[in-house]
């Protein structure tokens, strides 16, 4: 058994793939901006004084958290449509890992939410700020800032956890990775590619959050 | 079982109305009884200072005066109005919030710990309160509130965050963002209490000049009895979540009647 490893293949799959990084950005994209905004609507739903409300989104965060993603996404897209959600592949994986990371990105925000002080909202009362303001102006504003490093965490976390979408058929990297390979009976090459663009993404990433975290900071006079 | 409110007026008349009237107000922790009973009053124009032992029930008074607290028991009246409790059929049932809201917007408070936005410059902090509660334009509430760090003597830190200034200058900066609501009362917690003792000064020459040349109803905390003895115009000592004794500044401090009073001025002038 030899290392084989074919360039003339690998240029030719090469265009294949980068097509398919696009898709897989793609779904990153949605389904962390869906999971920014959900994330925040479900971390302010528990502070909520309408306790049964509190109580379900409670529930929900941790029912999504503890059953794993796959069964998620398998569950919306073939269960879906037995209560008339009839999804397409790229509808049903959004919504998936979606709904999957905003209840992490909740966890997240509701540290940053609790170590705003005490004394910021008793400053907003003795300012006569409503309940909207003082959240959207004064508290929101301190809460994002510590919780930036873990939002970047799960911003890398849902882009590693796209190829989960190829078992529903989303043309993402995996997915076209698998396909070239089923095609032409050669894995290394595809494989090894889908593994260096992840990384190649990932690391700059990473990277860019930190020096994004250290501006946000500055910039609201964190720091 | 709701509290019998019907021996409380439903709003204070005649020629003395004051500006602030505790009314028989309790405040409870559980079992602990932090304020008893409290009748106090305060004038149009009056400085009043409380001090006393720590746990007295000192900041809980202008706690609830901010609304910060509810309270369990009594009424407390601003400018003749109930603050804590509303009408309702003729009768006083507990403030909803947006009474509150309505309520409240006659005080203004200054904590010990500051608590300035942080995100925000000291000009922003001093406009955020107009702008998004007074529906002031942008113009005027800058135009205003430059005038009050001037007062304040900040004007030219104006735009630096909180986390550049030092406490006395974060202090000075909580004062103008309190005054910048045009509040009746205006409430001071401990506001020299977090502070060095070389910039104590430059905060309690901006309240004694609000003294002399403001007619504001001011309510102070303070463990600082030389100047609560200079500015006010009476002094209360609270004891165990009651007032022992109360007078002029140079009565109370000069010549205390009551034991405790004694003690506890002694105590203080030993540890100074």
């Amino acid at each position: 058994m030899g290392f084989n490893w074919n360039w003339e293949f690998t240029w030719e799959i090469l265009p294949k793939l980068m097509h398919a990084t696009l898709n897989t950005l793609m779904a990153a994209g949605f389904g962390y901006a869906i999971a920014v905004v959900l994330g925040m609507v479900f971390a302010l739903a528990q502070r909520t004084p309408y306790w049964v409300l509190t109580k379900v989104v409670r529930e929900f965060i941790e029912f999504i958290r503890s059953t794993p993603l796959i069964l998620q996404i398998f569950f919306v897209y073939y269960v879906g449509p037995q209560f008339g959600l009839k999804l397409g592949p790229w509808t049903a994986g959004m919504i998936a890992i979606g709904l999957h990371y905003s209840a992490y990105l909740s966890e997240v925000y509701r540290g940053g939410l609790d170590a705003v002080p005490k004394g910021q909202w008793e400053a907003c009362t003795a300012l006569n700020m409503s309940t909207r303001d003082t959240y959207w102006r004064i508290v929101i504003p301190q809460a994002i800032p510590p919780a930036l490093a873990g939002m970047g965490n799960y911003l890398v976390g849902i882009f590693k956890d796209t190829p989960m979408l190829s078992v529903i058929g989303v043309a993402e990297l995996m997915h076209t990775a698998n396909a070239i390979g089923s095609s032409s009976y050669r894995y290394l090459e595809p494989y090894t590619l889908v593994g260096i663009i992840f990384l190649a993404i990932s690391l700059p990433t990473a990277a860019l959050i930190r020096v994004f975290e250290d501006r946000v900071r500055r910039k609201l006079g964190l720091k | 079982m709701m509290e019998d409110l019907s021996n409380y007026p439903l709003e204070l008349t005649g020629d003395n109305v004051p500006m602030v009237r505790f009314l028989k107000v309790t405040k409870r922790y559980g079992d602990l009884v932090v304020l008893d009973q409290l009748d106090l009053d305060v004038a149009e124009g009056e400085m009043v200072t409380i001090i006393g032992p720590s746990g007295s029930g000192k900041t809980t008074v202008l706690r609830m005066l901010m609304t910060l607290e509810t309270i369990n028991e009594g009424v407390i009246y601003v400018d003749g109005k109930p603050l804590t409790h509303m009408e309702k059929n003729g009768k006083l049932v507990p403030a909803d919030r947006k009474y509150l809201r309505k309520a409240r917007s006659q005080i203004g408070m200054c904590f010990q710990h500051f608590n300035l936005f942080p995100h925000m410059t000291a000009l922003e902090n001093c406009m955020e309160g107009p702008v998004q509660v007074l529906g002031m334009k942008k113009a005027e509430a800058r135009e205003r509130a430059e005038e009050l760090l001037e007062l304040v003597g900040m004007s030219d830190k104006r735009d630096q965050h909180p986390s550049r200034l030092s406490g006395g200058q974060q202090q000075r900066v909580a004062i103008a963002r309190a005054l910048a609501m045009r509040p009746k009362v205006m409430l001071f917690d401990e506001v020299t209490s977090a502070l060095d003792p070389e910039v104590i000064g430059e905060v309690t020459n901006v309240i004694r000049s609000l003294v002399e040349k403001h007619n504001l109803t001011m309510l102070m905390v303070t463990h600082q009895m030389g100047f609560a003895k200079d500015i006010s115009d009476r002094v209360c000592f609270f004891f165990d979540g009651k007032i022992e004794e109360q007078g002029a500044p140079e009565d109370l401090f000069g010549n205390p009647q009551k034991e405790r009073t004694q003690q506890f001025l002694s105590a203080v002038k030993e540890a100074d």
